[in-house]
């Protein structure tokens, strides 16, 4: 009973600083003006995001969360970042700040409606959650559901990666010839 | 069998909402399309946050899936947008969100 009760307090102070993080780091993304700031932001919100999953039992997905996302994709943004250039972002030339004084109002307004649709909907039973047993978001059962329950997810996924991946050789690749040698469609 | 330790699942998904909405206002407000990628990876996984809360609420290992779908839809997106902000760069228009207005009709 001790043990189980000091183990909730260590989750508690983990989630709290988790948490934490998560929503510092996503501020931060937000209001840095050097774009190369904000992608260093989002390397710990995802981090601090990987250790929420992991507090919820979805070891695959954190891990998952972890190599590809602050692996692979923010690796890809930061190269990006570095190939364009460090340019920040150009002043606000006395534009109308009708602007950001909507943007600000629609974000508050979806945040309001996230929270009273839950508030209203999910609130009866979302005070117990279900006993799982240990082997739920291991590797073995992730694997078990896609190639099984979800096989069609799964296929499809593969077809955007692919449909992804030839649209970006497309933009990415240009050509070398002067417009001139360029053939024309007429 | 083991129940779930620490705080309820309301508490993630306020975290989620939260962070969502920080998104949103991120994609709204900011000008450089690098920043509004940025944002938007940031809505994407608020969005798998709850995902996952609703997931382990619910002892069903079908939220968890759809999260490693909208991963690899995230992935997809970044690819797509940074080969668009490559291409922008390569013609020297200025990256702002707000000028890039060829299309308008």
């Amino acid at each position: 009973m001790l043990i189980a009760s000091a183990g909730n307090v260590l989750v508690w102070i983990v989630w709290i600083v988790a948490a934490f993080a998560c929503l510092g780091s996503g501020i931060a993304v937000v209001s840095f003006s050097n774009p190369f700031y904000s992608a260093l932001a989002l390397i710990g919100n995802l981090g601090s995001l990987a250790v929420l999953y992991l507090l919820l039992n979805a070891e695959f997905v954190a891990a998952a969360q972890v190599l590809v996302y602050a692996g692979a994709v923010m690796v890809m943004f930061l190269f990006v970042i570095a190939y364009i250039g460090p340019r920040t972002e150009s002043p606000w030339m006395g534009g109308p700040s009708w602007q950001a004084a909507g943007a600000v109002l629609a974000a508050g307004a979806l945040l309001v409606e996230i929270v009273v649709v839950i508030g209203l909907k999910a609130s009866g039973h979302l005070a117990h959650s279900e006993h799982v047993d240990q082997t739920f978001g291991t590797p073995a059962y992730i694997g078990r559901l896609f190639l099984t329950d979800h096989l069609l997810a799964f296929e499809i996924t593969s077809i955007v990666l692919l449909v992804a991946a030839i649209g970006g050789v497309i933009l990415g690749a240009h050509s070398r010839r002067s417009p001139e040698e360029v053939p024309s469609l007429r | 069998m083991t129940a779930l330790l620490g705080p309820e699942i309301s508490w993630y998904l306020a975290v989620s909402g939260f962070l969502f909405a920080t998104g949103a206002l991120g994609v709204l407000l900011r000008r450089n399309p690098l920043i509004v990628l940025l944002s938007l990876e940031i809505m994407l996984n608020g969005g798998n946050l709850a995902l996952i809360g609703f997931s382990r609420n619910l002892g069903d290992g079908g939220g968890q899936i759809f999260a490693l779908a909208v991963m690899a839809v995230a992935a997809s997106e970044v690819v797509v947008g940074l080969g668009l902000v490559v291409a922008l760069n390569r013609k020297r228009v200025t990256l702002d969100v707000d000028r890039l207005n060829t299309l308008r009709g």
